[in-house]
């Protein structure tokens, strides 16, 4: 190839760009089909599209989210619809799922109920994993006693265990006698989550700052004078962001559990809310002589928080390059 | 600026002290260990504190001193001024990034270039470190690119911003033979068009001959030879130079059991007092454990840090 440095002007650059465009078609020009920008990410595609465990996961999470969003396309029944004289019937060809003690069907509150829960688990996730996120890439990129400080923050509430923890928090907010809002408590459920939770994100992502931030395109960075900020945020963040990623889809559903246990024990959410957790909750004095009550919406659950924990597993091995 | 000069002066470490004109390569040469690396590194200001401080000294660019500079001043510098290029361009490059998006982020950031001109430039720079297909290879991912070229698109990324100053620390080590003759020969005609002074950070004697116009021989943190190329290879001045010649495989000797360096390179910790090469020098006498020598001056700009410099050079 010519010398282009003594190319005087941009036409001269082109034409001799062209050539080597030209000449490296001629050379290899299978190559030139099969080869596509392939990154970590369409890797990790690849990789996942061949997994039966992460399509089954994908579609029990479709179907979920279908029912949060229009549950009335599985049911036509309206969970608020109560008739006494069904009370505590057992599951039937008109009401799959029987009845509870009011006489709602239970298959459309199970279907109504949906929506609840996994707004608070998502909404519990994507707080957890901002907080923890920006508070671990802080840690683990800044000096040591900033790093020390906000690590020892973390040990605070990582130390609380959780559920005693959100007792103390959502009794303290809401006295015994008041039954606060919709929005209220859900807002108040997610933060009790998002507060008790963020030191696991902020500890994985803390690590995976400090693993990356040993690479030399950091120092790379630095040296053609990138902005601390900008190292962070650009070059350190999406190095960083697969592991956080990996733990927000298998929090998402040990949060829809959480949901649960705190409806269950009568501080989360609670009726006329409907959701598992609540259901739950409503089945508690009926176990022996209406389990139905309990074993739908918990079932529910169960494959919700299975069905995203697989996803977590699926995606974790896609993205973790010495697992191939 | 009318005058393209930098006269940079470190004196970082133990002493040492070096300086790159326009147009002008100076190797730094030295084992592994023998502060190479750090020294490139302070002059960067990319040296992590802790663990690195520095306690005195002056790194001057363009006749000013870097180290009396705030933060975000020595940030232009870096890039605009002064460029580095790594060992390891795998590592060096960011895997989620496209090679293109590497060098286009700084032409956008630091020149304010719309995203058409900055990937036009970073075509015209990739072609100009001879990535064939420069167009078509831009938006690859740097896991795509084989070892060479990784180091032909670190290197157009350390160009983008035209510095003045190319520091290139150990360029070639990560590549294979073949590879890291066009590699030290796009980077020596680049510097000539461009009229860069270039530290060449190297452990590879035979790389040096071939590109420096000066040497700088590191030893236990500190400089223990400076010299023109062509009068270290004709005559070194210090022991220690001696005998990395001297354990170069020669043709004419062949059959013969390869020289060596006895003995391992101090511990930064605790370097033995004197010259911190006594306990591995042929030549050592009683002062070279007592005694920490002085610079002696050679002539032609010429200095060793030996007590018997003279001698040495004389060939005794």
């Amino acid at each position: 190839m010519s010398d282009p440095g003594s190319v005087s002007g941009g036409a001269g650059l082109e034409a001799s760009a062209a050539a080597g465009v030209d000449q490296a078609s001629h050379v290899d020009d299978s190559s030139q089909k099969q080869r596509k920008p392939r990154s970590l990410w369409s890797d990790a595609w690849g990789e996942l599209r061949r997994k039966p465990t992460f399509i089954i996961s994908l579609v029990i999470i479709a179907v979920i989210v279908l029912m949060a969003i229009w549950p009335t396309l599985f049911t036509s029944v309206d969970p608020r619809a109560a008739d006494l004289d069904k009370s505590l019937q057992a599951p039937s060809g008109d009401a799959w799922f029987g009845y509870d003690l009011q006489g709602y069907d239970v298959y459309a509150r199970a279907m109504h109920g949906a929506r609840a829960s996994l707004l608070v688990g998502i909404f519990a996730t994507v707080l957890t994993v901002l907080i923890g996120s920006i508070i671990g890439i802080i840690a683990g990129y800044a000096k040591t006693w900033l790093d020390s400080v906000l690590s020892r923050f973390a040990d605070i509430f990582a130390g609380i265990p959780f559920v005693l923890g959100a007792i103390v928090i959502l009794t303290t907010l809401n006295a015994p006698t008041e039954n606060p809002g919709v929005a209220r408590i859900i807002t108040q459920v997610v933060l009790s989550i998002a507060v008790l939770s963020w030191p696991v994100a902020m500890r994985i992502m803390r690590s995976a700052t400090l693993v990356a931030k040993q690479q030399d395109y950091v120092k790379a960075a630095r040296g053609l004078g990138a902005s601390p900020l900008r190292i962070v945020f650009r070059h350190l963040l999406p190095n960083t962001v697969a592991p956080v990623l990996v733990y927000a889809t298998i929090a998402l559903g040990a949060f829809i559990g959480a949901e649960a246990t705190l409806a269950f024990l009568g501080i989360g959410l609670r009726p006329p809310v409907v959701s598992w957790g609540v259901m739950i909750s409503e089945s508690r004095d009926y176990f022996q002589s209406a389990p139905h009550m309990l074993l739908f919406p918990a079932g529910f659950v169960t494959i919700t928080v299975l069905a995203f924990v697989m996803l977590g597993d699926a995606v974790r091995d896609a993205l973790d390059p010495k697992s191939r | 600026m009318e005058f393209r000069t930098r006269d940079g002066v470190a004196k970082v470490l133990n002493g040492v002290s070096y300086h790159v004109s326009a147009g002008e390569t100076l190797a730094v040469l030295g084992e592994s260990g023998s502060g190479k690396s750090v020294t490139a590194q302070t002059i960067m200001g990319i040296l992590d504190t802790p663990p690195g401080f520095i306690t005195n000294g002056t790194i001057k660019f363009r006749g000013e001193d870097l180290l009396t500079k705030s933060a975000d001043e020595r940030r232009e510098v870096r890039g605009e001024g002064i460029a580095m290029i790594f060992q390891d361009a795998l590592s060096a490059l960011n895997p989620v990034f496209t090679v293109g998006f590497q060098i286009e982020e700084q032409l956008k950031v630091r020149r304010g270039m719309s995203k058409a001109d900055a990937r036009k430039r970073a075509v015209e720079l990739l072609d100009q470190v001879k990535i064939p297909n420069a167009k078509g290879r831009v938006s690859d991912y740097p896991h795509q690119f084989s070892g060479g070229m990784r180091q032909r698109a670190m290197i157009a990324m350390s160009l983008a911003l035209d510095p003045e100053l190319l520091i290139a620390d150990e360029p070639t080590t990560a590549l294979d033979v073949t590879v890291q003759a066009q590699i030290m020969d796009l980077l020596a005609e680049i510097q000539k068009e461009r009229d860069m002074g270039m530290i060449l950070i190297t452990h590879d004697l035979g790389v040096v001959a071939d590109v420096a116009d000066r040497i700088s021989v590191m030893y236990a943190g500190r400089i223990v030879e400076h010299a023109d190329v062509y009068e270290l290879f004709r005559a070194p001045g210090h022991p220690y130079t001696e005998s990395l010649l001297e354990s170069l495989p020669r043709v004419d000797l062949r059959g013969q059991e390869l020289k060596t360096i006895k003995g391992l390179p101090p511990s930064l910790t605790n370097i033995p007092p004197g010259c911190p090469f006594n306990p591995r020098c042929p030549r050592v006498f009683d002062r070279c454990v007592t005694e920490v020598p002085a610079v002696h001056n050679l002539g032609m700009g010429r200095t060793s840090r030996c007590h018997i410099a003279e001698e040495v050079v004389a060939r005794d």
